[in-house]
């Protein structure tokens, strides 16, 4: 037997997991695109994207979606990340890790600072 | 946290193409290569787009995989799952945009021009999951009624959004619920129509198999409105899946206090039960389906006295069907204004309809009232298959009628559909091309509601025999202009005459076909001849000059209805043929014709 404060609780809990299947709005969120082809994987691309949704977790954030890609062609570079925010340039970072995907999430996404230092060459 | 959802479509359609193992796979490879932490792999109801099942989608890609066999899983759990390539052989592929493969699902045509509703999670959630229900704002309509509203506000909110019964004859629903309110009665009953019964409908099916929550959700809603402790969904025992999803959300409920003594606390007390019904058409009808549920033979009573009054074990009962209250929750929760905004004057909100016949994109659609035929023929439908021509919609089922090309641009609503002849019916959709004889079609309704008349009241039981077989005289080319006026007569006189909405509405397919294809029956009549080449006693197989005499459909003909000598022309003796067509598929040179 549940209470109404209950059944708030598991609807906040289960909302950050369904969330993931609603498209609807996809062309207005944030996208961030990491580069899984075998030279990102190599590279450590699984824990920058681990990294990411994690961030994105423990902050809360809405409507900022992670997916994959295969190789994005620049394999010296791997891992990459693109970052598409709608109405603005897309953004590529380089040789991304764990902790530079954090800030990331920190400066770019939260803060709306470009990381210039990570930026991709190309 | 999974990262990745697949979504595998586990409606009956997708079902019966083997979805269940295809679902087992997945899990099963995931587990080998350890990703179970990862990705989530979850059991859907059904997308819409039945037929290019069994379907899979990909999220948060939303990546749209169609028709899946089980061989497929090790390349999409390599590509796509390890590394993030989409499996291009595997994506829907559109045909209006000369084959190409689209992504989402949200991108194809099929579904852009969709409004979902009453299908918002069916494809989106686990129905077995009362989390994943909860999540997508389940419950969140009947706490608010159970804490903000008292009952004839709800009953107004309903009104106020205009909602007509999505069961077939768009009786306004919050108006129903005010006459079983009004009544002085401390027992009252809240009853669910599932006992979708017209050829061709499976909108409340997917609903059930889907979301079924919602219904369960909405129904108690009902019950807080108009003061009823007990509902019963009526459900035919031909939709296992359904009836299995239901009693797994009914113990889900139960055990999360949504039903029983004491509702979340507030002290309302409401539970549901499931009657199975055995697949008698009358028992659609609400007080045989009333009748039924108390444990007696299926038959209709006159009303009124209306069920509002005087229904289940003689109590005020209201019943809806499974649609109308998949509606309720949205209205609750967006407010009636929003609810009403969609739609037409006089038809608010937007319909199911199982599109089917001679369709590409045979499957599931919501559309908002006001759509046109031909919007959800041709773009949502994906057109006719193999270049043919439209020749008629049928709604309705067995009660309505068929709607001609000249009407292809109405839009779609309650009253636009009676005035042209057709009814909304549940939602069966069944598309017709240049090859449909609809004096045939008109006989296929007739034979089903014959088959299914409850014998009650003579006007159905006799008279809907004899329209039989006048129509049966006209297909075998013996009847008069005569047996055609008198066989219209006979139609009006069912109708008014007929105890229930079974007998009152048979006669409208053979009305409706009359009156926008009187020439074909004139043809059957007076030319003894069926211009679609359908009925077989009026269609000849003849071989044209083009024979090149090489015997083949001789050698193929069961009965041995054609001879002749190598080389030249062959015949066929017309007395032994039985038109089985065997002539026509085996001839090289298209030198056999139907006439």
């Amino acid at each position: 037997m549940k209470s109404i404060a209950d059944i708030m609780a598991i609807r906040e809990a289960m909302q950050s997991q369904i969330i993931l299947r609603d498209n609807a709005d996809a062309e207005k969120e944030t996208h961030i695109i990491v580069g899984m082809g075998t030279c990102g994987i190599n590279a450590g691309a699984r824990t920058v994207f681990n990294a990411l949704v994690d961030e994105i977790e423990t902050r809360e954030l809405k409507g900022v979606r992670v997916t994959r890609t295969g190789c994005m062609g620049d394999c010296a570079e791997e891992p990459l990340v693109e970052v598409r925010i709608p109405g603005k340039d897309v953004v590529k970072y380089a040789n991304v890790d764990a902790q530079k995907a954090v800030e990331i999430i920190e400066k770019h996404i939260v803060g709306g600072t470009v990381c210039a230092e990570y930026l991709a060459k190309a | 946290m999974y990262r990745t959802h697949i979504l595998v479509c586990g409606g009956t359609g997708c079902h019966s193409n083997n979805s269940g193992k295809i679902r087992e796979a997945f899990e099963e490879q995931i587990k080998q290569r350890n990703l179970q932490d990862d990705v989530l792999v979850v059991g859907t109801g059904c997308f819409g787009l039945c037929a290019v099942g069994p379907i899979i989608i990909i999220y948060p890609e939303g990546a749209f995989y169609s028709q899946i066999t089980v061989d497929d899983v090790p390349e999409i759990i390599e590509e796509h799952i390890v590394k993030g390539r989409l499996v291009e052989r595997l994506l829907y592929h559109e045909k209006a945009l000369g084959n190409k493969a689209v992504k989402s699902l949200s991108d194809t045509n099929f579904y852009k021009k969709q409004t979902r509703v009453a299908l918002r999670n069916c494809g989106i959630i686990n129905p077995e999951k009362i989390d994943e229900y909860i999540a997508r704002d389940g419950y969140q309509a009947l706490i608010k009624c159970l804490t903000e509203y008292d009952p004839q506000q709800v009953i107004d909110i309903v009104k106020a959004s205009g909602l007509r019964g999505r069961g077939g004859a768009g009786f306004p629903t919050g108006v129903k619920w005010q006459f079983a309110k009004n009544q002085n009665n401390d027992t009252k009953y809240v009853c669910c129509n599932a006992d979708e019964g017209d050829p061709g409908a499976f909108m409340d099916r997917s609903v059930l198999e889907g979301d079924p929550h919602a219904v369960l959700e909405a129904m108690t809603i009902a019950g807080y409105a108009i003061g009823s402790h007990q509902g019963y969904i009526y459900v035919r025992a031909e939709y296992p899946i359904a009836v299995e999803r239901l009693k797994i959300a009914i113990a889900q409920s139960r055990e999360y206090g949504l039903l029983g003594d004491n509702i979340l606390g507030t002290g309302f007390k409401f539970d549901i039960e499931i009657k199975l019904g055995s697949g008698a058409f009358v028992c659609g009808e609400e007080t045989a389906l009333m009748t039924s549920i108390e444990g007696h033979r299926g038959e209709p009573r006159p009303r009124p006295p209306f069920p509002a009054v005087k229904g289940l074990f003689g109590k005020p009962t209201i019943l809806n069907n499974v649609e109308t209250y998949a509606n309720i929750t949205q209205i609750i929760l967006n407010g009636p204004e929003w609810f009403a905004a969609m739609g037409t004057e006089k038809s608010k909100g937007t319909k199911v309809f199982a599109l089917g016949g001679k369709i590409v994109n045979t499957g599931l659609v919501e559309i908002p009232m006001g759509t046109t035929l031909r919007e959800i023929v041709e773009d949502i439908g994906g057109g006719i298959p193999n270049g043919k021509k439209f020749k008629a919609a049928q709604t309705g089922g067995p009660s309505g009628g068929c709607i001609p090309a000249e009407h292809l641009d109405i839009p779609i609503d309650y009253d636009n559909l009676i005035s042209i002849g057709s009814m909304m019916g549940s939602g069966g959709m069944i598309v017709m091309d240049e090859d449909n004889c609809m004096v045939d079609i008109a006989k296929f309704f007739l034979e089903f509601t014959v088959d299914e008349s409850c014998g009650k009241c003579t006007p159905c039981r006799i008279g809907n025999r004899r329209l039989l077989e006048y129509l049966d005289k006209i297909t075998c080319g013996q009847a008069t202009m005569q047996d055609l006026d008198d066989m219209e007569q006979l139609c009006y006189y069912i109708k008014s005459n007929s105890l229930c909405g079974l007998g009152q509405t048979a006669p409208n397919p053979v009305l409706s076909t009359l009156r926008y294809f009187r020439d074909e029956y004139e043809a059957h009549i007076k030319e003894h001849r069926c211009p679609a080449h359908v009925c077989k006693r009026l269609v000849r197989f003849n071989i044209t000059d083009a024979c090149k005499g090489c015997s083949a459909c001789a050698r193929k003909c069961p009965v041995g209805a054609i001879s002749g000598e190598i080389k030249s022309k062959f015949n066929i003796d017309q007395d032994k043929c039985v038109k089985c067509g065997q002539c026509i598929a085996t001839c090289r040179f298209g030198a056999i014709v139907k006439e």
